[in-house]
């Protein structure tokens, strides 16, 4: 630590040079903090602990493929099975197509079915009464500015209601949070009554999307899922059941390989930046070739000269790490809103972060191994003749 | 007074390189080709552009001992034009991909506000009235060309990780099918025939997804299904495993409604007067584009993501790289200060010396930008992937690096080398020679 002056003085032995790389790192490291935070939000079903006692039951041909909705009362006979309640996909848009809201239409208990949603009595009860409510989660509520007591028309782009409208109105009765750890999107969510939704809508009346099995004890999982399937094998709506970060996770693996994208995006990006800082740190070495050979003089031993190096350059790409990532923290949620919620950047998470840490410790160390061995090995009298 | 000075030069070359960047831009290829002959006539014919060339040898000699250092200008920017290459050539292949599988002449009806298949009945009525609207062409036997169509989805495993089951489109059609896309051909096995449970796969489907080779059983909707052909279409149809609309029907319990109804027009210019006539036929309520219309739209969302994340990782990455050229050739200009110093002594202007600093680094720029396509070309043209499409089921498409993605990505290249060169250009021009020979 004492030599942290003496470092940060060689490091800003030529300005120019280090804000040039600075800028490097600081874009490199900008880019992996929001690439990352993009693949751990495609993974975070795998990784909310919220809902390890869930399972999803839904059609086991395909997502599309309503089920009856009397399936609930033998669901719900199965030993282990605590409550059982379902949602219909309801595909809601407001206004304009690009306003997407991500809205079920749910059954009265499905509320019970997530501890980590917490609405208020007051409101729950207000919602239970009105048969067209609604409650929305509170990043919903931000975005569009909607309250409590709001009429909102919503688009379905799937259902018209019987009258042949597509467009539902709903009274906002509640708004919901969300706790910490809790899947992705969550508080995003619009939830209106499925009895209203199954009365008034035109199609595929008595039917439900998927059934959420809450269990009394999450090990139960695997045999509850294989009774819940065996309930209608060989019917005309064979079930498959799963866990619910199973459920999220498949979806996203749907879209495609998200973590192949951004891997190699990645790597593409590390590459250059680890020949870009090599060059930086050779260069910068090679010109203080002589002022090294002083400090050996002094009386610095050979591996404190080799660990002076390193530390420049772990302290350069931690400088130009950090600024990056915090740069990212900063522009994702910038991001978002500016693209009017098209492209929503997940802000840059603690697991980024822990990784982007190691990154950089990794690459300046790699980056500086063989400058740094060149200063240790560095002969003295050569070094000062100018040899 | 100094000060002041060269931050109003700093602020004018900073202006400079956006009007620059802009031009660039925009600039079509006749008009870089004639920017590129007109330099060369200037380096030929005039005296400062002999002194320019002079000056860019003896730097381009030099390259080798500054091997590393402008290994990182073409390796940083070969990054930048591959990974934009690829991006966009991601987004180009699934829109061509949709594009492709629309005409003009053809017109689909759906449910009105539907805006996918999947969200869309028909029931059989509604069906008769759109086949018998005018405009609608018709067989030699007097049939009208249309097909009253089912689509489902089914969960597969894909073929890559078995463990990933993905939603696979299944479309059930009529007897005129095969005339409505005279472009789907059976490749291999036969067509399924009317009323059994047999299929006929497309060859995206095939290869995405595992157990559909020709000859297997796959069980749909609790029935067992026989596999009997392989088709290619060289469209999004080639995602899809096809069946008999009325088989299908029966299998998902659909009973006599269908989803959609394709018809082939009688020409193109048909196509309003098919409209009009469905929309003001007080029978139905559907909606009726064309099919390139329709396909076209649903390639619209993903592709305008797509651009726009390729876009913003390019510019990131170009910051980037912009700056490690800069390093690079700062420390070029610092190490033949001298040299620089002594031909301006000797009368050498300082045009020739920016120029040629310019024309080194977008010559560095230009091989990394060449590197850059080349590799994104050699990994991504026709690397095919699946995503989810609008009818909530996966679109097999490939990549696809038109010549005009590599163009753009050497014209980013340019750019960058132009950015990155630009400085240290100015800066050797304007070093004073005193200081300069001083030095070392």
């Amino acid at each position: 630590m004492k030599y942290l002056h003496l470092i940060w003085a060689a490091l800003f032995r030529r300005k120019t040079r280090t804000i040039l790389t600075l800028v490097s790192i600081i874009a490199a490291f900008l880019l992996f903090g929001m690439l990352d935070a993009v693949r751990t939000a495609f993974d975070s079903g795998n990784q909310s602990i919220a809902g390890v006692d869930r399972l999803v039951t839904s059609s086991r041909y395909s997502i599309i493929q309503p089920l009856p909705e009397s399936l609930k009362t033998r669901i719900a006979a199965i030993p282990g099975v605590r409550d059982v309640g379902h949602a219909n996909w309801f595909g809601g848009i407001y206004q304009d197509p690009k306003n997407f809201v991500f809205s079920y239409a749910v059954s009265p208990n499905y509320l019970d079915l997530y501890p980590e949603i917490h609405l208020p009595a007051g409101q729950r009860k207000a919602f239970d009464d009105n048969r067209t409510g609604a409650v929305i989660g509170d990043k919903l509520a931000q975005k569009y500015g909607w309250k409590v007591g709001d009429k909102i028309p919503l688009q379905s782009t799937i259902f018209p209601q019987k009258n042949g409208s597509k467009t539902w109105t709903f009274d906002i009765e509640g708004i919901f949070t969300v706790e910490k750890g809790a899947a992705n999107g969550l508080d995003q969510m619009f939830m209106l009554h499925w009895k209203y939704f199954d009365e008034a809508n035109a199609f595929g009346n008595g039917t439900v999307g998927w059934y959420i099995d809450r269990l009394t004890d999450p090990a139960l999982g695997d045999r509850v899922a294989h009774a819940i399937d065996a309930l209608s094998a060989n019917s005309d709506h064979e079930t498959k059941t799963q866990t619910e970060q199973a459920f999220s996770a498949s979806f996203a693996k749907q879209l495609g390989d998200i973590g192949l994208i951004v891997g190699s995006i990645m790597g593409a990006v590390f590459f250059t930046l680890i020949l870009l800082t090599a060059n930086t740190m050779a260069q910068a070495v090679r010109e203080r070739t002589s002022e090294l050979a002083v400090l050996k003089t002094i009386g610095f031993s050979s591996r404190s000269v080799l660990a002076l190096v390193l530390a420049e350059s772990v302290l350069l790409l931690m400088i130009g790490g950090v600024v990056g990532l915090g740069v990212a923290a900063v522009l994702a949620p910038a991001i978002g809103k500016g693209s009017g919620g098209m492209i929503n950047l997940p802000p840059v998470g603690a697991g980024s972060w822990a990784m982007g840490l190691g990154l950089m410790v990794l690459i300046g160390l790699v980056v500086g191994a063989l400058p740094a061995w060149r200063a240790m090995r560095l002969n003295i009298v050569d070094a000062l003749a100018g040899r | 007074m100094r000060k002041f000075k060269s931050f109003l030069r700093g602020l004018g070359l900073v202006a400079i390189v956006i009007v620059g960047l802009v031009i660039w831009s925009r600039l079509p290829w006749p008009a870089v080709l004639l920017l590129v002959v007109l330099l060369a006539l200037w380096l030929v014919l005039t005296r400062r552009g002999r002194q320019t060339l002079s000056i860019t040898s003896v730097g381009i000699s030099t390259l080798r001992q500054r091997i590393g250092a402008s290994l990182v200008v073409v390796v940083g920017i070969a990054g930048v034009v591959g990974v934009l290459v690829a991006m966009l050539a991601m987004g180009e292949g699934f829109q061509s991909t949709l594009q492709q599988t629309g005409s003009d002449d053809t017109a689909i009806v759906l449910r009105g506000g539907s805006n996918a298949e999947l969200n869309s009945v028909l029931d059989r009525d509604s069906v008769n009235v759109v086949v018998q609207a005018p405009g609608v062409a018709r067989s030699a036997d007097g049939k009208p060309v249309a097909s009253a169509e089912q689509s489902v989805v089914a969960n597969l495993p894909k073929r890559s990780d078995a463990s990933v089951e993905a939603n696979v489109p299944i479309r059930g059609v009529g007897d005129e099918a095969w005339t409505l896309r005279p472009n789907v051909k059976i490749v291999q096995g036969r067509r399924f025939k009317p009323g059994l449970r047999e299929l006929v796969v497309g060859q995206g489907a095939m290869r995405q997804f595992a157990g559909l080779d020709v000859g297997r059983q796959l069980r749909l909707a609790g029935q067992e299904w026989s596999i009997v052909g392989e088709f290619t279409s060289g469209d999004s149809h080639d995602s899809e495993l096809w069946g008999d609309a009325q088989t299908v029907a029966s299998a998902y319990r659909r009973g006599s409604s269908v989803q959609s109804v394709t018809v082939r027009l009688t020409s193109p210019q048909a196509f309003d007067a098919f409209k009009a006539a469905l929309s003001s036929d007080p029978r139905l309520k559907v909606d009726v584009s064309t099919t390139r219309e329709y396909f076209s739209k649903q390639s619209e969302n993903l592709t305008k993501v797509i651009r726009v994340v390729g876009i913003t990782v390019g510019v990131i990455m170009a910051i980037g790289a912009i700056f490690g050229a800069l390093n690079t050739m700062f420390a070029a200009i610092a190490a033949r200060a001298r040299e620089i110093a002594t031909l301006r002594a000797i009368g050498f202007r300082g045009l020739p010396v920016v120029v040629s600093v310019l024309m080194e680094t977008m010559l560095l720029a230009l091989l990394g930008g060449v590197l850059g396509g080349l590799i994104s070309w050699l990994i991504f043209n026709g690397y095919t992937a699946s995503t989810l499409g609008a009818n909530f089921s996966q679109v097999v498409f490939q990549f696809k690096v038109s010549p005009e993605l590599l163009w753009l990505g050497i014209k980013w290249a340019m750019a960058i080398g132009f950015v990155g060169g630009l400085f240290p250009a100015v800066r050797a021009a304007r070093l004073p020679v005193t200081t300069a020979l001083r030095e070392l």
